[in-house]
């Protein structure tokens, strides 16, 4: 490690193969973004359609062509829309993105590590999901239109071009780019995991990990677990659309033709994908919530209340996210005593994620709290990861899922719940770790506006959203026209629709920020918050193997804020205890 | 051209945003040392802003609680659904007591603890009573919802079998419903997307005895206050039979039979006199005349909520429930297997 120190780069191996973790992060998170941008302009397309279907908009023509002839927008369309836009903010913003980008910049930073375990691994798994992305955007230009069976792509209809459009190539590329992405996300949360358990400087024993780390770690053991599975179900899949094998189908006459498939099981394939499925959701949420915690108690200058609960609720959570995902089938005609038992296993992650809750409030209770957009937007995630949460009480009760079940009611729900606490983390992170990244600062004031119009816009697209699910609104529906019996909710969708419009055009002023500032910004001091984590006793300007003398030596856990009998209100992991603090244990 | 156009203006709209974001940056540059620290004054107006907008958010429900009552589903139309509902009521109660208390908590403690330059944060690391006391309290509640919860759901899953509910098939295909009535034997005849020829619609076996009596139609008529068993059959993706107004729906699976028993406990004429749905209708209608539409009356609807393809916004069904005595008179109108054939 010393030798690549001094070690040779040029442009290539800076900045495109790179296997420095702290550029590899810096290249997740912008590939994150421009994906995220595609995203966020595909929801503003499909809530243009929404709130006022059959309006011709020219620019829905400019962008879509022939899938918007006169500037409406092709029902066809509108479910491709909708599908990749789950499959680009579930997988591509908030795993890759979130967790690519600060996993890999925070692990080897905050345990004391010169880079991840292997940086060539590392760098495969950047590329790995870069190519993924690249196939995935170029699904969008495909003859037949890009996916459209939802992100949960459930066969037959996902495995029949006969029975729409955007199962024909679209779906075959939508699977490819899938397998790369599996491929990336793989090598990366083996990485990690290596790096947490062997790498760790000396005196960071587990229970001095930042939770930061500890979301990280939990997550990607999370991930190894499950997307094997998931990767699995895609590879039966694309067995049962080119080779002809019969896993998911059965008795199937589309398009006038009778298939000669029999004996498999569309319900199989529910059964991999949510095997994955709910654990992503915690994939996505862990590293939000890991980088809030840490937001969190250095903003508030006091220590994270009940440090060992908050690792003991990331573990529950963990386990428990492993036997839930039948919840996601309860009116699939399974078996009632198994939706009993997903019912209870279900109802059960309330409680730790009630003590995470609690004791986010806790830890800002008497403290000082300096209101930085990223500790505003750590807010905000704990704001809508309650109100998220609770709905979590009627949806994983299956006999009240019965009513609710795909209907707007669980599109509020889970976007607020995962989605917004997801990307407030992501923001969070950005704000906060920036000036490690980029050595710059971004602009505050324009962070307080981006947070506030976000923070506003978001409960403002989602939380109404509920009161349409409680009409009995289906999700992925056209327009809702169709049918006169909700014809009195077009008001609140039309109210969803301005919401959304602005919040996206408010994510303008996040991209100038961070993309002028990471080349204009003023430049930023070595521990601009006055942390006590590792990272920010790295020099500002970004060295191969990250300190340039020794690795530095732990003495203490990374949350002594404010401790009484010290002279500054944080003490840095690298201070020795003093002699009171050994004679009392802490 | 227009489009052109109207590009032209989107792309100056985010030019003038961005430059407006930069005159911002730079006045901020101008100002002084270092604009990004976060001061006093920076902490007192951003505490501020949070309490405000917790009144804000309150507000904003309270007036959507108030004003979107009238959109949401009118009391529900069957025997197990009426039990649903009161679990409904109740979980919503626990999960909005937990919302009012737990969001004043967090916005109030981030104004009321705004940071100083004079003031000092307390150290306080964990306290085990307070910590065992808010996982207890949700593992109490949330005992007692599960029991609840599961009560509910095994009721309106394991109905008593001695109820001899009137068996009819629901059958989806892109992109429509048909319903299949069993005749005067009450069995189903076996059918399978094989046997799909003509006006066959549904792939009945010929050769099965009790299908010839079967009778399919285009609306799902049911007896009110009879137990009655769906039995749900997909002819090529996974449609979904949902039923709002019961609080009913299950999946329909290409290659397997899926199935849910319900009791409808109101016919579609009393539901039509039902004050909140004549409410809803009232605001429907109104809404509906501005837009130079006919009026809509209630009806109950079987909707496909299982993405199915193009179309699957426009796949549903009207259902019509009735007394005993109009819907075997309806049912003695409609042909039979045997009579199409």
């Amino acid at each position: 490690m010393e030798a690549h120190a001094h070690h040779k780069e040029n442009f290539i191996t800076k900045y495109i193969f790179s296997t420095d973790h702290k550029m590899i992060s810096k290249q997740f998170l912008i590939t994150g973004v421009v994906m995220g941008i595609v995203g966020v302009i595909m929801s503003l397309l499909f809530r243009l359609q929404l709130a006022w279907p059959n309006q011709e908009w020219p620019i829905m023509e400019a962008l879509l062509g022939k899938w918007a002839p006169d500037g409406v927008m092709d029902p066809n369309m509108y479910l491709a829309l909708v599908t990749i836009h789950g499959t680009i903010m579930v997988f591509f913003v908030l795993t890759a993105g979130l967790s690519g980008t600060f996993s890999n910049l925070l692990i080897p930073l905050q345990i004391g590590a010169r880079d991840m375990a292997s940086g060539f691994i590392n760098m495969l798994s950047y590329w790995f999901f870069f190519v993924s992305s690249v196939i995935m955007l170029a699904s969008l230009f495909v003859e037949s239109g890009p996916a459209a069976a939802g992100w949960t792509v459930y066969p037959p209809l996902s495995a029949l071009p006969e029975a729409m459009p955007g199962s024909g190539m679209g779906m075959t590329l939508w699977l490819v780019s899938m397998t790369f992405f599996i491929v990336s996300s793989l090598l990366g949360a083996l990485n990690y995991i290596v790096t947490v358990l062997n790498l760790r400087t000396k005196g960071m024993s587990m229970t001095r990990l930042p939770l930061t780390i500890w979301a990280f770690f939990v997550t990607a053991i999370i991930g190894v677990l499950s997307f094997p599975v998931l990767f699995s179900a895609a590879l039966l899949l694309l067995f049962d659309r080119s080779l002809g094998t019969s896993f998911y189908l059965s008795d199937i006459m589309v398009a006038g033709e009778v298939l000669q498939n029999q004996g498999g099981s569309p319900v199989l394939y529910q059964h991999l994908f949510w095997f994955l499925g709910h654990p992503e959701v915690y994939i996505i949420l862990l590293p939000a919530l890991g980088i809030s915690s840490e937001v969190i108690s250095t903003n508030a200058r006091k220590p994270i209340f009940g440090y060992r609960a908050m690792v003991g609720s990331i573990l529950a959570i963990a386990f428990l996210s492993f036997i839930v995902w039948g919840h996601h089938m309860f009116v699939t005609g399974m078996n009632p005593f198994l939706g009993s038992v997903f019912t209870f296993t279900t109802l059960l992650i309330a409680i730790p994620s009630a003590v995470k809750a609690f004791n986010y409030i806790t830890t800002l209770w008497k403290g000082n709290l300096r209101l930085t957009p990223a500790m505003l937007f750590s807010i905000g995630l704990v704001s809508t990861f309650i109100t998220g949460g609770l709905t979590g009480l009627i949806l994983g009760d299956s006999a009240l899922d019965i009513n609710v079940h795909d209907t707007y009611f669980v599109v509020a729900h889970f976007h607020i719940v995962m989605g917004l606490s997801a990307i407030f983390g992501l923001f969070a992170g950005v704000y906060h770790w920036f000036p490690k990244m980029f050595g710059r600062k971004m602009n505050k004031t324009l962070g307080y506006l981006h947070f506030w119009v976000t923070f506003i816009c978001a409960y403002g697209v989602f939380f109404p959203m509920h009161f349409l699910g409680m009409a009995g609104l289906p999700r992925r529906y056209y327009t809702n026209t169709a049918v006169p019996m909700f014809d009195d909710l077009t008001n609140i969708n039309v109210l969803i629709s301005y919401f959304a419009i602005l919040g996206g055009v408010a994510q303008v002023v996040f991209l100038w920020n961070f993309f002028y500032n990471a080349v204009r910004g003023r430049k930023a001091e070595q521990n601009p918050w006055q942390s006590n984590t590792l990272e920010w006793t790295t020099p500002v300007e970004h060295i191969h193997g990250n300190w340039p003398g020794e690795l530095p030596e732990v003495h203490r856990w990374p949350y002594d804020y404010s401790k009484p009998g010290m002279e500054e209100d944080f003490v840095p992991q690298t201070v020795p205890l003093t002699e009171k603090e050994m004679q009392t244990g802490h | 051209m227009e489009t052109l156009l109207f590009i032209l203006v989107g792309v100056l709209g985010i030019i003038a945003i961005v430059q407006a974001v930069r005159v911002f940056e730079i006045s901020a540059r101008v100002k002084g040392d270092d604009e990004n620290k976060v001061s006093d004054k920076d902490n007192r107006t951003q505490g501020l802003l949070l309490l405000l907008f917790l009144f804000f958010f309150l507000g904003a429900f309270a007036w959507m609680v108030y004003s979107w009552d009238s959109v949401i589903l009118p009391k529900a139309a069957s025997l197990h659904g009426a039990d649903i509902d009161s679990l409904w009521a109740i979980s919503m109660g626990v999960i909005i007591v937990a919302f009012l208390v737990t969001q004043p908590l967090l916005f109030g403690f981030s104004f009321l603890f705004r940071g100083s330059k004079k003031r000092r944060a307390v150290y306080m690391e964990h306290n085990n009573k307070l910590e065992l006391f808010w996982t207890g309290v949700p593992a109490v509640v949330l005992a007692g919802l599960i029991l609840y919860g599961l009560t509910t759901w095994s009721e309106t899953m394991n109905p008593s079998p001695e109820d001899e509910p009137l068996v009819v098939e629901v059958y989806g295909y892109q992109f429509n419903w048909k319903a299949r009535y069993s005749g005067t034997d009450n069995k189903l005849g076996y059918a399978n997307v094989r046997l799909i020829e003509g006006v066959n619609q549904l792939g009945l076996d010929v050769n099965d005895v009790s299908s010839l009596d079967d009778k399919v139609t285009n609306v799902l008529h049911l007896p009110v206050d009879r137990p009655v068993m769906l039995k749900f059959r997909a002819q090529d993706v996974i449609h979904s039979a949902y039923m709002p107004h019961f609080r009913v729906q299950m999946n329909a699976v290409p290659g397997t039979e899926t199935q849910f028993q319900f009791e409808p406990t109101m016919t579609t004429a009393e539901m039509r006199q039902d004050p909140e749905v004549v409410e809803k209708v009232k605001n429907i209608n109104e809404l509906r005349s501005a837009q130079g539409k006919d009026p809509y009356e209630f009806d109950y609807m079987l909707l496909c909520n299982k993405i199915c393809g193009s179309a699957h916004y426009n796949m549903n069904m009207k259902v019509v429930v009735q007394t005993q005595e109009q819907f075997d008179k309806w049912l003695q109108e409609q042909k039979s297997f045997a009579e199409t054939l």
